[in-house]
């Protein structure tokens, strides 16, 4: 039997926030039937503040799939779009004092299926949708490399196995294998190459206006456009005023519902990381 | 809260008689059955009244057809190797998709060192179709091995058919019947099988014993190589406890196998007929005519198996599934998918098997708690109605 945490079962017991927003301002829908778990998360949301009114989910799967969906809709509740946004998989299993290794996936839905109801909030349909050059390489469980590679990133993964535990992907026929191998490889010798990153706290602090704008300038084209790019879209530095930073989106960015999900949760959050925690980042008109 | 337990394909209840049998020799009786003194020798005629009951049940010709092992998954490991050793020339086995991982993951295994193996289909009822079988065979065969019954589903194969395809074409025929031995009579000395493999925590005796029968006459050749014990057949100081037990479950098991097949039988059934009228949306996995008289695999369209078992747990009722996450893999049950389940019922299947300790009341708690259990699951799932 699995080791789950008190707050996990309990989560599980007595699920918070079952069912679905009428007329919902907001609806994610990830995973299926066939996959072996699957969740959908309706959001009201305030329009005018972008708080996050209420949040109710459905899920099909196991006790650790309904007490994740359950844990993301009370720690989203009151939360803003843009706070909401930058919730990972790691706070849910967090939230829940953590989930066996092999459970993880579970997390990775919520924080998918969040993604999806935000992107549906700025018009974006309510299912995910495959953009630009994404491969699939799990054909099981169908899990793309994006998918792959950023969880990979965002928790640190280094085998095979870790990869299966986040994403399902490998954990079906296990043909795929050799390319997750291959993707872990890519991803982490190109990490060691990387030039290493003045510490933030330092960066933030004491930067003449110059300085600032050069590492503005730096941050954009090391950690914003290649993901852009990667999609098919780019973007370019139109004006800085003091914490504001103007962007102009090109490419297939143009006309993207999801620019605005895009401009927050990318742009705004990793100049944030790397610079200041004060920057707001606009389109520029 | 009285424990329910319904997982008896899984293991089962050590018998008190069989633990009071066995504990002369976890104390007193410590002696080595291959000494020359009567302390330990006395012993060894203990070991052999235990084969002697083993034989019995099994309705085996001789007690020596008898070998102790430690497992049913030694058993079945000691069958297939040791007839691919005694037959060099020959590179193909003949088994099933829905085989337990003890024969499976071995099977696996002999691919990459340059086995050929053909694994047999089933049908939506768990059922072989033995014209398939028989277009499998080829002058390659060293094995057929198939099992007497399948542990998840109850499905029981027909043994005697398939035994007679081997035996006119001259193949060794293996049989893991760990799941049938003690619930449906068998009588070796009809049923022309040479190998069959059992385990003695699947019949009220405890973990860590097993036994494989090997027709007189089959050739053989050892899997675990070492001292003279069990005739040189299996190396390895007797598990002498465990094999009393065995033993005395086995005599047991002799006595009370019509009250399997009747009193049992009448329980499953209750339990599986008020299921499927009180919980819409459900079906039985696997024929319902050749089944084991214990077993119940039952399928709840819409919702998951783990969350399920820990729903009926928290009421006291152990019981197990085939669904994704309880198997502590990503996909569901290997036997649900030979038999092509239908993709809203896979996940969310329920396996209660029950066991002579069983009685009314257990059923009713069940019956009691499951449809409100699957009620709160499918108002969760997106999918429920």
């Amino acid at each position: 039997m699995w080791d789950y945490t008190d707050k996990v079962k309990e989560f599980f017991k007595n699920p918070r926030n079952v069912g679905e927003i009428e007329n919902a301002d907001a609806v994610g829908e990830v995973g299926s039937i066939i996959c072996g778990d699957a969740l959908r998360l309706s959001l009201r949301i305030d329009k005018a503040t972008g708080k996050i009114l209420d949040a109710k989910f459905k899920t099909f799967g196991c006790a650790s799939a309904i007490a994740s969906s359950s844990a993301l809709t009370e720690m989203i509740k009151g939360m803003t779009i843009e706070q909401a946004s930058r919730v990972t998989n790691k706070d849910i299993a967090d939230y829940l004092g953590g989930l066996p290794e092999e459970k993880m996936h579970c997390s990775v839905m919520g924080m998918e299926a969040l993604e999806v109801a935000i992107a549906n909030y700025h018009g974006a349909p309510l299912k995910k949708e495959m953009v630009g050059e994404e491969k699939i390489i799990c054909k099981c469980f169908s899990v793309t490399d994006k998918k792959i590679i950023r969880a990979i990133k965002e928790n640190n993964l280094r085998t095979v196995e870790e990869v299966t535990n986040y994403t399902k992907a490998g954990g079906g026929c296990g043909k795929c294998k050799p390319e997750i191998d291959k993707l872990l490889k890519e991803f982490w010798d190109k990490e060691s190459t990387k030039k290493p990153m003045p510490p933030k706290e330092t960066a933030k602090k004491g930067l003449t206006n110059l300085q600032r704008i050069s590492l503005i300038q730096e941050t954009i084209e090391r950690e914003i456009r290649p993901q852009l790019k990667a999609d098919g879209g780019d973007l370019e530095l139109v004006d800085i005023d003091r914490n504001k930073v103007y962007v102009k989106f090109l490419g297939t960015c143009l006309g993207c519902p999801a620019t605005g999900i895009t401009l927050k949760a990318l742009v705004e959050s990793k100049l944030r990381e790397f610079i200041d925690e004060n920057i707001v980042v606009e389109e520029a008109k | 809260m009285k424990l329910v337990y319904t997982d008896n394909n899984a293991t089962t209840m050590i018998a008190p008689q069989v633990y009071e049998a066995m504990r002369p020799f976890l104390t007193e009786q410590y002696g080595n059955p291959s000494s020359m003194y009567f302390f330990g020798g006395q012993i060894r005629h203990d070991i052999e009244r235990a084969r002697e009951n083993v034989a019995k049940l099994l309705g085996a010709s001789e007690p020596s057809e008898i070998i102790f092992t430690s497992c049913g998954t030694e058993s079945d490991n000691t069958a297939i190797m040791s007839t691919l050793r005694s037959n060099p020339e020959k590179r193909h086995i003949i088994t099933t998709k829905v085989e337990h991982p003890a024969i499976l993951s071995l099977c696996k295994y002999l691919e990459t060192v340059g086995y050929r193996i053909t694994y047999l289909n089933v049908d939506n009822e768990g059922l072989l179709d033995l014209e398939e079988l028989k277009s499998a065979i080829d002058h390659d065969t060293a094995l057929i091995s198939i099992m007497y019954a399948n542990n998840e589903t109850g499905v029981i194969f027909p043994i005697e058919e398939i035994a007679e395809i081997a035996r006119v074409r001259g193949i060794v025929f293996h049989t893991d019947a760990v799941q049938a031995v003690g619930k449906v009579p068998i009588k070796l000395t009809e049923l022309p099988v040479d190998l069959l493999s059992l385990s003695g925590h699947k019949l009220h005796a405890p973990k860590g014993v097993g036994a494989l029968y090997v027709r007189r006459g089959t050739k053989f050749s050892p899997f675990l190589i070492g001292g003279h014990q069990e005739a040189g057949r299996r190396g390895g100081t007797e598990n002498v406890a465990s094999i009393i037990g065995l033993g005395v479950a086995c005599g047991l098991a002799e006595k009370n196998i019509n009250e399997e097949n009747t009193r049992v039988k009448n329980l499953r059934d209750t339990l599986e007929n008020a299921l499927l009228t009180k919980i819409t949306n459900s079906r039985v996995n696997g024929s319902r005519q050749f089944r084991l008289p214990n077993t119940t695999n039952i399928s709840f369209e819409f919702i998951e198996g783990e969350a399920i078992l820990l729903l009926l747990d928290e009421k006291g009722i152990a019981a197990s599934s085939g669904s994704a996450c309880t198997s502590g893999s990503l996909t569901p049950s290997h036997v649900l998918r030979a038999m092509g389940v239908l993709f809203t019922y896979l996940q969310g299947s329920v396996r209660f098997s029950l066991s002579r300790y069983n009685d009314e009341s257990d059923i009713s708690q069940i019956i009691e708690h499951l449809p409100v259990i699957v009620k709160r699951l499918r108002e969760i799932s997106p999918y429920g109605k």
